[in-house]
């Protein structure tokens, strides 16, 4: 059943800018986040991790470091080993060309044998305070040899590179392909012009504000273990620490997550820091503790991105694309995170018409293990990838085709009546209109008038230049038996319990989490306004595997999509059972009860009854069909989404470059992006701000830097640039709306739109600045320095990248 | 062991600390104000701000026994005695001004000094250099700037009350 819509915006339901309610609590420093838990009786930990990219351990002495203050208990691979305990799993089985299973070397909770990046950890110093077990690790002594680091693709692809894993030779962890390869050549063999481009998406720190921490506790006398953690997922973490690294089932673990400061990725993925203060919070019958600083986060969550990619685009003499041939090598990092297969495959390959009707194409995807930190989902996740190869390359074919830019993207548009549109590479998008939301974001920049503010830039000794990029996205993730049969471990439906109260009131507990996305708003929105009640009696609980019976979390803009649609399904549940009891109150028959605006009627009479009556008759069932009808009022729905999601868009940058200093400034940001249904609008446009700010951080000044010994330079907030206030200008959000055909809302999602349209807009804008220099490309980050090479370095000189 | 004193949001303490002890451990572990975050190691962030006395302070740069005698306030002790907001506090939530909550406490104690420190008022441009030392990595700094414009209005006395956000 869908939801029925109002005529204008009811106060606190569906489209309205409710304030939000999570907001008092942070706003009043009264926020909990898991650092400020505390447990009685807790002990903190410290983590010694590798100062090596790639060394054998030959000796750990723990004895002088075990006789400092404080210090409680030291964990090594030794311990772990005898403690049965299993590695950290991956969650994606890539199987590559031949039907080749990827490489799936083990990842210790602690190194065992050798450490494969800077950073992964060694040992676990458990003591009464933080600065004991710190000062204590400064004493373990650790016996190396060191190893050749492979410290990048190049180095870890190199012939007779030394291997990283026994179980990967060669560094490969896959070869995949999709598409058809036969239909692809045919298209490039009778193609008017092929354009070449090759490209590397640069690698980023996630960075959310709040480092990951940890606390295990214990309680000897049920046996039961508790984790509080960091967690987009606690269902995930709990299924794949439990199950997997400690053997620990179900119902003996817990695992919570409370407030959690961002997330963008970062925090989906199962740690091993998890593992241990869960393992060790038991082995000590006490509360154990650890808290991530800065610069270790970046030397132990997931990067993000970090492909290398050669693209061949075949076009007709009218600049209709024919045909695509993309080969990526995709970094994975020392090791893999739960969803790093997936990223450039699934995530990522999928995507590659983009908004175009290419009819012929083949992608190849080589995964590569290098000696650095793991690499997996960033904010977008595979899809910013490829939008952002699809959207510079298509500005580097007009120009090669000596076509205009807008042109040439209209030219290959899907067009509005040719959904559902089934691509060649496995995706069928169901709705969009990329005509419509072009159009009103070039409206919103005054593209037309373009021109003259370059001149009268030009005239102040600054290069303009507006760079537009029209793209889709795949999210809303996902169908459970496409992505089991794509090499997914779990399914990736989304669960609902709805619970409401005798006297109407509603508690909705929902397996996914809100770390910044204000569920807690938006989501008593839709169930005050499916229920009729007001949004003051809603209450929405996450992050608590002891109280909502199960879920994947959020990433992949899955939240509204795919919970939302299962407390839709939750909700019609409710209704019906509602219908049942108030026939039975009102002496009609089911078929004739109405429910609207919380109340259910007899239809065609005055007869009604409120919501608050009927679930208190459920829950004082006097006056009740008591024979056939169960008491109470509670429902679950478990549901599996048909299809992935498509929101799509275009984003218009413009940006002036100082010739002097290199310098890139964004003047001017406009987005209109196609999310499906608003529920929230002041949400929504918050999400794509911040989405907008990452792609212009990724574009112009945030770049993860390995040297040649694998040492990681850009590693804390004064290497790696960060974007600040000022790196951004003050954004244009608007939405146009298509609706998705396939989830109950028409929703599509908008948590990742902003990172994956923007980069190539201002990649676009900074070439187009530089065009009186003869630059084809410049690669991403667009700092000052690079800038200022092309211009004074002489731009036919750099007719490729700028490198 | 060096023993401290200080005056938090109005409430005096005495606390024994390490030498090396940073004024936000003291604040997070000693107080239990948990409002102060701590979200990098380099002074970079600017999610521990804290005033001491009439100035923004960031309190992982500080050592606790440097703070001995101060007067501090928190993000806990801003709001009036009858929990009324204060215009900053008011006008983040207003206007959408933070995501996950995190750079927030920091961000707030910062923007509320940035202003006092300009009582004739602040261009867009001024605010946005005056946040040079807070990262916020969720909202892309917009809706902030325009709270603290509109929080400004407030406090310098231009306006009564919020300027209330589009609906």
């Amino acid at each position: 059943m869908n939801v029925t819509l109002p005529s204008a915006v009811s106060s606190g339901g569906i489209g309205a800018r409710v304030r939000r309610k999570e907001d008092l609590r942070f706003l009043s420093g009264r926020g909990q986040y898991t650092d400020d838990l505390v447990r009685p009786n807790q002990l903190h930990s410290w983590i010694l991790r590798s100062p090596h990219a790639h060394a054998r351990i030959n000796s750990i002495d723990t004895a002088a470091a075990m006789a400092m203050p404080g210090v409680v208990a030291i964990y090594t691979a030794r311990d772990i080993e005898a403690a049965g305990l299993g590695g950290v799993p991956c969650g994606w089985q890539v199987t590559g060309k031949g039907g080749k299973v990827m490489a799936e070397p083990a990842h210790p909770v602690l190194a065992s044998g050798k450490v494969r990046h800077v950073g992964d950890p060694v040992a676990f110093i458990v003591a009464e305070t933080r600065a004991q077990a710190r000062d204590a690790a400064e004493a373990v002594e650790v016996g190396y040899t060191s190893l050749p680091a492979l410290p990048d693709l190049r180095a870890a692809t190199a012939p007779g590179a030394p291997s990283l894993h026994d179980e990967a030779p060669d560094n490969i962890c896959f070869d995949w392909e999709i598409g058809d390869k036969a239909a692809t050549d045919a298209a490039f063999a009778r193609a008017h012009k092929v354009v070449r481009f090759e490209t590397t998406n640069n690698r980023l720190v996630p960075n959310a504000m709040e480092p990951r921490a940890a606390i295990g506790d214990y309680d000897p006398n049920s046996g039961e273990h508790t984790l509080f953690t960091t967690s987009q997922n606690p269902h995930v973490i709990r299924l794949l620490m439990g199950a997997f690294v400690l053997k620990v089932p179900e119902h003996k673990l817990r695992v919570v997550a409370p407030d959690v400061g961002g997330g963008f990725g970062s925090k989906i993925y199962h740690y091993a820091e998890e593992a241990l203060v869960t393992w060790a919070a038991a082995q000590l019958k006490r509360p154990v503790r650890w808290t991530c600083e800065r610069s270790e986060s970046f030397l132990s969550d997931a990067h993000g991105r970090d492909h290398v990619t050669t693209a061949e685009l075949a076009l007709d003499s009218d600049g209709r694309f024919l045909g695509l041939r993309v080969e990526t090598l995709a970094n994975m990092g020392a090791y893999l995170s739960t969803f790093a297969p997936a990223v450039p495959t699934y995530l990522s390959a999928t995507l590659l018409a983009g908004v175009y009707t290419t009819p012929a194409i083949h992608g190849q995807v080589k995964a590569v293990f290098t000696s650095t930190v793991p690499v997996d989902a960033y904010r977008g996740a595979g899809r910013p990838e490829t939008t952002y190869l699809l959207e510079r390359l298509v500005d580097v074919a007009a120009r090669e085709m000596g076509m205009d830019r807008l042109e040439i993207r209209r030219r290959n548009f899907i067009q509005p009546d040719q959904f559902p549109y089934q691509t060649p590479v496995a995706l069928q998008y169901d709705s969009g209109d990329y005509e419509a939301t072009l159009r009103q974001a070039l409206e919103a920049a005054d593209y037309a008038g373009f021109e003259a503010r370059r001149a009268e830039a030009k005239g102040r000794g600054m290069l303009r230049g507006i760079g537009v990029s029209t793209y889709l996205e795949a999210c809303g993730i996902a169908p459970s038996k496409l992505v089991g049969q794509l090499g997914a471990r779990a399914g990736l439906y989304e669960v609902a319990n709805i619970r409401v109260h005798p006297t109407g009131s509603v508690t909705v507990f929902t397996g996914t989490h809100s770390h910044g996305q204000g569920h807690e708003t938006s989501f008593a929105q839709l169930v005050a306004e499916q229920l009729g009640v007001p949004i003051d009696m809603v209450e929405i609980v996450h992050g608590d595997t002891g109280k909502i019976p199960f879920g994947m979390g959020t990433y992949g803009s899955r939240s509204l999509a795919v919970g939302g649609s299962a407390m839709v399904r939750a909700m019609d549940k409710i209704i019906a059972k509602g219908k049942k009891i108030a026939a039975h109150l009102m002496e009609a028959s089911v078929e004739d009860i109405e429910f609207a605006d919380g109340r259910f009627r007899v239809a065609g009479t005055d007869r009604s009854k409120a919501f608050a009556e009927i679930s208190m008759a459920a829950y004082v069932p006097h006056d009740y069909p008591i024979e056939e009808l169960e008491p109470g009022l509670e429902e679950t729905a478990f549901y599996d989404p048909k299809n992935f999601t498509y929101p799509g868009g275009c984003h218009i940058c413009e940006v002036e470059i100082d010739p002097e200093t290199g310098g890139v400034e964004v003047v001017k940001f406009t987005a209109c992006d196609d999310v499906g249904r608003v529920i929230n609008p002041m949400i929504v446009e918050g999400q794509i701000q911040g989405g907008v700010a990452q792609g212009i951080g990724q574009a112009l000044i945030e770049n993860t830097v390995y040297d040649g010994e694998g040492q990681l330079l850009t590693a804390s907030f004064n290497d790696y640039a960060m974007p600040r206030a000022a790196t951004v200008p003050d954004f244009t959000v608007l939405t146009s709306t298509t609706l998705c055909t396939h989830n109950p809302l028409g929703v599509k999602g908008c948590g990742e739109v902003g990172a994956i349209g923007s980069p190539p807009a201002v990649m676009n804008a900074v070439v187009d600045a530089l065009r009186d220099y003869g630059v084809r490309h410049v690669e991403m980050p667009a700092t000052p320095l690079k800038i200022w090479s092309i211009i004074h370095g002489g731009g036919d000189a750099l007719p490729q990248a700028a490198e | 062991m060096p023993q401290v004193s200080l005056t938090v949001n109005g409430k005096s303490h005495t606390v024994d600390v390490e030498g090396r002890t940073l004024l936000v451990e003291v604040l997070r572990e000693k107080l239990r104000l948990t409002g102060t975050h701590v979200g990098c190691d380099t002074s970079q962030c600017g999610a521990c701000v804290v005033h001491i006395g009439e100035n923004s302070v960031k309190s992982c740069t500080i050592l606790a026994v440097q703070a001995d005698g101060a007067q501090i306030t928190t993000i806990e002790g801003i709001a009036a005695a009858d929990g009324t907001l204060h215009p900053m506090q008011e006008a983040f939530r207003e206007y959408h001004a933070l995501q996950c909550g995190f750079c927030t406490p920091g961000m707030v104690m910062s923007a509320i000094d940035l202003v006092k420190k300009h009582p004739s008022g602040l261009s867009e441009q001024e605010i946005r250099e005056g946040l040079e030392g807070n990262i916020c990595r969720c909202t892309g700094y917009h809706n902030i700037v325009k709270a603290i414009a509109a929080a400004a209005d407030v406090m310098n006395g231009k306006r009564t009350e919020l300027a209330r956000a589009a609906e």
